[in-house]
């Protein structure tokens, strides 16, 4: 092991601790002090600094998730998990990506809203996630006319399905309408106002919900599903044949034939409008 | 030295960052702008709107590539995915030369997101200048190293940060990217003399400037890039410019971000200094 490594976990060690831990022990060691600023001053700074940034990033990426647990509550969660998990990616892009593991395991930290908690976090991580990934050459409807049974499509990568419990999304999209009335930034919302979202979403009753969390024109939107309709693309998401994804995601189905035929048909024209299939790379 | 072959033998004058504040004036009242420098890890994304709007600036502007977390003073290896990554950008923005930073700011995997100081020794030095020979081997575009302002000095140091400079640049055969502001900063916070700084870098191996605003707090000045560019740091420009001669330079206003027409304005009082007569020096 080279010097400097060993010197960086320490450095690092230390500037990543949780931020009511004292560094001084490793500040005086490896830090000068000068004649403003003692070692532990001066180590501080990048200490604070760290936190700052990550939490920053954090909560602009997880307002829903603060609005249902309350800014306190969010807060310690938050600290916990960056303290547990902490960045692995070159952009901060990558940091909630571990949120809902981490939360299905130390579930203390949403206390009662804890299924609320992780369905708006899977709905947050999956904005992020539609928001910049790939789009592959899409199928438009004059491509629809050859799909033949054996065919197998693929869904784009910026699309996201997801089978919830609440229907977070209305809750997201109301946030979302307040945050940009008052100001993007969370704590520009008076706390009366924010009071009010927070006892809303405690009044939150389940009702699930299928959803698709995708973009047109670079917009993220979500949309809501049927439930046969989002076994489908999930179904073509996981490589079946169009034969095989039908008879599978529609064995349960409670449509009639009939309607199901009429069903499967604006699915279909729905999707090749909206570019979410593209041909299985082989 | 206005082209040389850290920066691809080009002539750039007067830049700007490109900030998403100003996309919109931009794209629609088309300035007329020497170039453009982007953070590289903002773009380096599969799709969505980021890169749209890259593809639409690189139509009509000249665009050079800063990168923040390439960390080549970390002791861990090179990124493999960052770099594959980096790569596809560089094709894409077809930038001449390439900057980050001379720190570090992960270990183990674990990222700070933030730009580390370097310990000042021998082995450091060695270290990073492998790196960098690794990342130019491997993109295939000139790398210029940026100095970064520093908050702490390390007991075990065993040189002055613009002697580890020389170190690295010389072991890396790599072109320089001088930020006067971060030299102002740290010489503040350090108690060296900002002009011995200047007049111990290796002129011909500069290929870029940045200059910015800064911070004071009462016992240390933070680099906060949120201010017009102070009086101390222009007359380390002049000085720069004296001994490198007319060199592609660049305003950093990242945050509190004013109209565009205010940035390009701050930023091209740079032109004053350009002009001014290279002193041969040493
Ligand atoms: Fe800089």
């Amino acid at each position: 092991m080279t010097n400097l490594l060993e010197f960086q976990r320490r450095v690092a060690g230390a500037v990543m601790s949780p931020l009511n831990r004292s560094i001084s022990a490793e500040a005086n060691q490896l830090v000068k002090p000068n004649d403003r600023l003692t070692s532990t001053e001066r180590l501080n700074i990048y200490h604070r600094q760290y936190w700052y940034r990550i939490l920053d990033s954090f909560n602009e990426d997880f307002p829903g998730l603060c609005s249902i647990l309350g800014e306190r509550a969010f807060e310690r969660l938050s600290r916990a998990y960056l303290a547990d998990c902490p960045s692995q990616s070159f952009t901060l892009r990558n940091l909630g990506s571990r949120l809902a593991t981490w939360l299905t395991e130390h579930p203390e930290f949403a206390g009662q809203h804890f299924a609320l908690a992780i369905d708006m976090i899977r709905l947050e991580w999956a904005h992020i996630d539609a928001f910049d990934s790939a789009e592959r050459k899409a199928l438009g409807p004059e491509d629809l006319l050859e799909l033949g049974p054996e065919l197998r499509l693929a869904l784009q990568p910026y699309v996201r399905l997801l089978a919830l419990r609440y229907p977070v999304d209305d809750l997201r999209v109301q946030l979302n309408q307040h945050l940009n009335e008052h100001g993007a930034a969370s704590n520009a919302v008076s706390r009366p106002a924010r009071r009010h979202i927070v006892r809303r979403f405690a009044r939150l009753k389940p009702q699930p919900i299928f959803l698709a969390v995708h973009r047109v024109d670079f917009t993220v939107y979500y949309r809501r599903l049927d439930a046969d309709e989002f076994r489908l693309l999930e179904s073509f998401g996981e490589g079946q044949s169009i034969g095989q994804a039908l008879d599978s995601a529609l064995a349960g189905t409670e449509f009639e034939p009939a309607e199901l035929q009429q069903k499967i048909q604006t699915w279909f024209a729905n999707w090749a409008q909206l570019g979410w299939l593209s041909s299985r790379p082989s | 030295m206005p082209a040389n072959r850290f920066n691809g033998q080009t002539d750039f004058g007067i830049g700007i960052g490109l900030r998403v504040p100003h996309y919109q004036h931009i794209l629609e009242r088309r300035p007329v702008v020497d170039w453009f420098e982007i953070i590289s890890e903002n773009y380096m994304l599969d799709g969505g709107r980021p890169l749209a709007i890259l593809d639409r600036i690189l139509e009509q502007y000249r665009v050079v590539q800063h990168g923040v977390s390439m960390y080549f003073g970390s002791a861990e290896p090179l990124n493999r995915e960052h770099l594959r990554r980096l790569k596809a950008l560089v094709k894409r923005t077809k930038t001449p030369w390439l900057t980050d930073h001379l720190c570090w700011g992960s270990v183990d995997g674990r990222y700070t997101h933030d730009l580390l100081p370097m310990p000042y020794t021998f082995e450091a030095a060695e270290i990073t200048a492998r790196k960098v020979r690794e990342a130019r081997d491997f993109l295939e575009v000139p790398i210029a190293v940026e100095n970064v302002s520093s908050y702490a000095e390390f007991h075990i140091s065993e040189m002055t940060e613009w002697e580890f400079l020389n170190e690295v640049v010389e072991g890396a055969d790599c072109g320089i990217l001088l930020d006067v502001n971060n030299i102002y900063v740290s010489s503040q916070n350090h108690g060296f003399d900002p002009y011995d700084y200047l007049n111990g870098v290796p002129a011909e191996r500069v290929a870029q400037i940045h200059i910015a605003g800064h911070s004071k707090f009462e016992k240390y000045i933070l680099d906060t890039h949120d201010h017009p560019v102070l009086d101390p740091v222009w007359k380390l420009y002049e000085h720069a410019i004296r001994r490198v001669g007319p060199t592609a330079t660049l305003l950093e206003w990242d945050d509190r971000i004013p109209s565009f027409d205010e940035v390009h304005a701050e930023a091209r009082k740079a032109e004053q200094f350009i002009g001014i007569p290279v002193v041969v020096s040493q």
